[in-house]
């Protein structure tokens, strides 16, 4: 370490849904070169967001200003009869309250990562409900940990032993010890390594599984014919059973496993309805594994500025919500978007073929401090800092537990905030030209209406 | 005509790893178009480890390098190839009206791609 190292005590990894908090960075020359207590990826995260030489903006591929930038994306979001703003999950909570701004006055549809995430957890909740828990209470009660459909090893190495498994707790004091853990998926991931009991299921049977375990849980009979159907055979079904009714605090940790197969929505409900059904027994609650750092500040967010997590519709000057209608994939692969505006996301790389190609047609701009495929197709880029590492502000962990960041060392370009508020602005005074009705002076404050202003 | 399997998108650490490095980097495309298989089915299909197959549904195709898998990880039938362009050619736009694509689990026609 030289001379002019710094440490940033109690950084926050905001790579992945475990925001963990406890980083300790050393910051050299405007480069992070350690990382301590992170993962495989947080270090890759910390290490490879350097400033790099790139220009602040481009403008149908030529280099420009952020200023210049700003107006020609204001320009096509206004010009533009049913532009989308999509992505959100890899910046802060205070630049997407800008993003839902900007969508509220164009009369925009504004989505997140969550669509194509735990959008159906989200449809399953406004169904079911939650029986939940932040990470600090299952780290401090949980006995019986159950991960369904993910593999938190590879995804969120940092899972297991800072919150479920390994850490010990005020009711688990001898930590893995006092905990059973089990994994049920379709294949043996590294995650099956972690667990006591590996349950696998024949791909698109989860929801079979869950609804077998239900009339388990409630003293039906299930047909040992069920082994057949989903690879689970009955006894193994009994066990689990005994072992959740048995439990003093358990959980269910579910992942995409769930929510991107056959039943979708259905499935999610499912096992959020037997977490629900296990508290006539004893506690248990149910959680779904967030992947993108801030991806959980998107929904509170978006719910807390118009009532819906995502999905939601502006175009009639109020917000609507409709998965399947507003939800960014289907108005893509439908053709409807004509113009995109794209924040710290990347469809190009993992949306459907069919909703890339939309994509290539109409005009994007892309917020992103890496460069991305997205911005590869893009007519605006602009390049901004990275939430966490450049800049301060709030992100949710995957629990709905907000922390502030701490940044390691300033970037000389703006964060999305700021790009976002200038876009917004600029919006603000376009839409104001174009024809906006004023509210006519002679009907305010006529004390006449009830709740009038007195 | 190529045979049918699964096809299960999803996360890696090496995925999330080169993720951050780039996606324009050839660590980032090579991990993307690396396509878990079990290692029965790759036996009989005639195929080693780096070979070559071509996955195609409905919407498109895309060629991958195989790598294979202990049958008790991955059952027969079933692929696991990391989140990328490769996987985005071979998945359907049509959501169910739920915005989520089926993006794991999906049926996908399997040919070895002839040297």
């Amino acid at each position: 370490m030289n001379e002019r190292a710094r440490i940033v005590e109690n950084a926050t990894c905001t790579f992945c849904g475990c925001v963990c908090d406890d980083i300790t960075l050393t910051v050299e020359n405007n480069r992070i070169t350690r990382a301590e207590n992170a993962c495989s990826l947080g270090k890759a995260w910390f290490a490879e967001h350097t400033i790099e030489e790139r220009p602040y903006a481009l403008i149908d591929g030529r280099e420009a200003s952020t200023d210049e930038a700003v107006e020609v994306a204001a320009q096509l979001l206004v010009n533009a009869r049913f532009p989308v703003i999509y992505g959100l999950s890899d910046t802060t909570c205070e630049a997407q309250r800008e993003a839902v701004a900007i969508a509220d006055l164009i009369g925009a549809n504004i989505d997140t990562t969550t669509s194509v995430c735990h959008g159906p957890s989200g449809i399953a909740f406004q169904g079911v409900g939650e029986s939940t828990a932040t990470l600090g209470e299952i780290k401090n009660r949980a006995d019986l940990v159950i991960y369904w459909g993910g593999n938190p090893a590879e995804s969120h190495p940092r899972h297991f032993t800072r919150y479920t498994i390994i850490p010990k707790g005020m009711f688990v004091p001898n930590g893995r010890k006092d905990r059973t853990v089990v994994l049920v998926d379709v294949r043996r991931t590294p995650s099956a390594r972690a667990a006591d009991i590996f349950i696998q299921v024949k791909p698109g049977k989860d929801f079979e599984v869950l609804w077998a375990l239900r009339a388990l849980v409630k003293g039906h009979p299930v047909d040992p014919a069920i082994e057949e159907e989903t690879g689970v055979s009955l006894a193994t079904l009994q066990d689990l059973v005994e072992r959740m009714k048995s439990c003093r605090f358990g959980v269910l940790f579910f992942g995409m496993g769930l929510t991107m197969t056959r039943g979708r929505h259905f499935n999610s409900g499912a096992l959020l309805a037997l977490a629900t059904d296990l508290n006539e027994y004893t506690h248990f609650v149910a959680k779904p594994v967030r992947g993108h750092g801030n991806v959980t500040g998107a929904d509170n967010v978006l719910s807390w500025q118009t009532g819906f997590p995502f999905a939601v519709n502006f175009s009639r000057g109020y917000p609507r919500f409709n998965p399947g209608e507003f939800t960014t994939v289907d108005l893509l692969a439908r053709g409807e978007a004509d113009a995109a505006l794209i924040i710290a996301a990347d469809p190009a790389a993992n949306f459907p073929r069919p909703a890339i190609e939309h994509l290539r047609k109409i005009p994007v701009i892309v917020l992103d401090p890496k460069p991305t495929l997205t911005a590869d197709l893009a007519r605006v880029v602009f390049t901004t800092a990275t939430y966490g590492i450049n800049t301060g502000g709030t992100v949710y962990r995957m629990d709905d537990v907000p922390i502030t960041l701490r940044p390691a060392f300033p970037s000389p370009y703006p964060s999305d905030k700021e790009v976002l508020r200038a876009i917004k602005e600029r919006v603000r005074s376009l839409v104001a030209l174009e024809s906006i009705p004023q509210p006519v002076p002679h009907l305010l404050n006529t004390g006449t209406m009830p709740g009038a202003a007195s | 005509m190529g045979e049918k399997m699964l096809l299960i998108a999803g996360r890696s650490t090496k995925q999330g790893v080169n993720l951050n490095i780039g996606k324009h980097s050839e660590a980032y495309r090579n991990i993307t178009t690396t396509l878990e298989m079990n290692a029965e089915d790759m036996e009989r299909l005639g195929l080693r480890d780096g070979d070559l197959v071509r996955l195609r549904t409905a919407v498109g195709e895309a060629v991958v390098r195989c790598k294979k898998r202990k049958p008790a990880d991955l059952p027969s039938g079933v692929l696991f190839l990391p989140y990328g362009p490769a996987s985005s050619q071979l998945m359907d736009g049509d959501t169910a009206g739920t915005g989520m694509p089926l993006s794991k689990s999906f049926e996908v026609e399997v040919e070895p791609v002839v040297r």
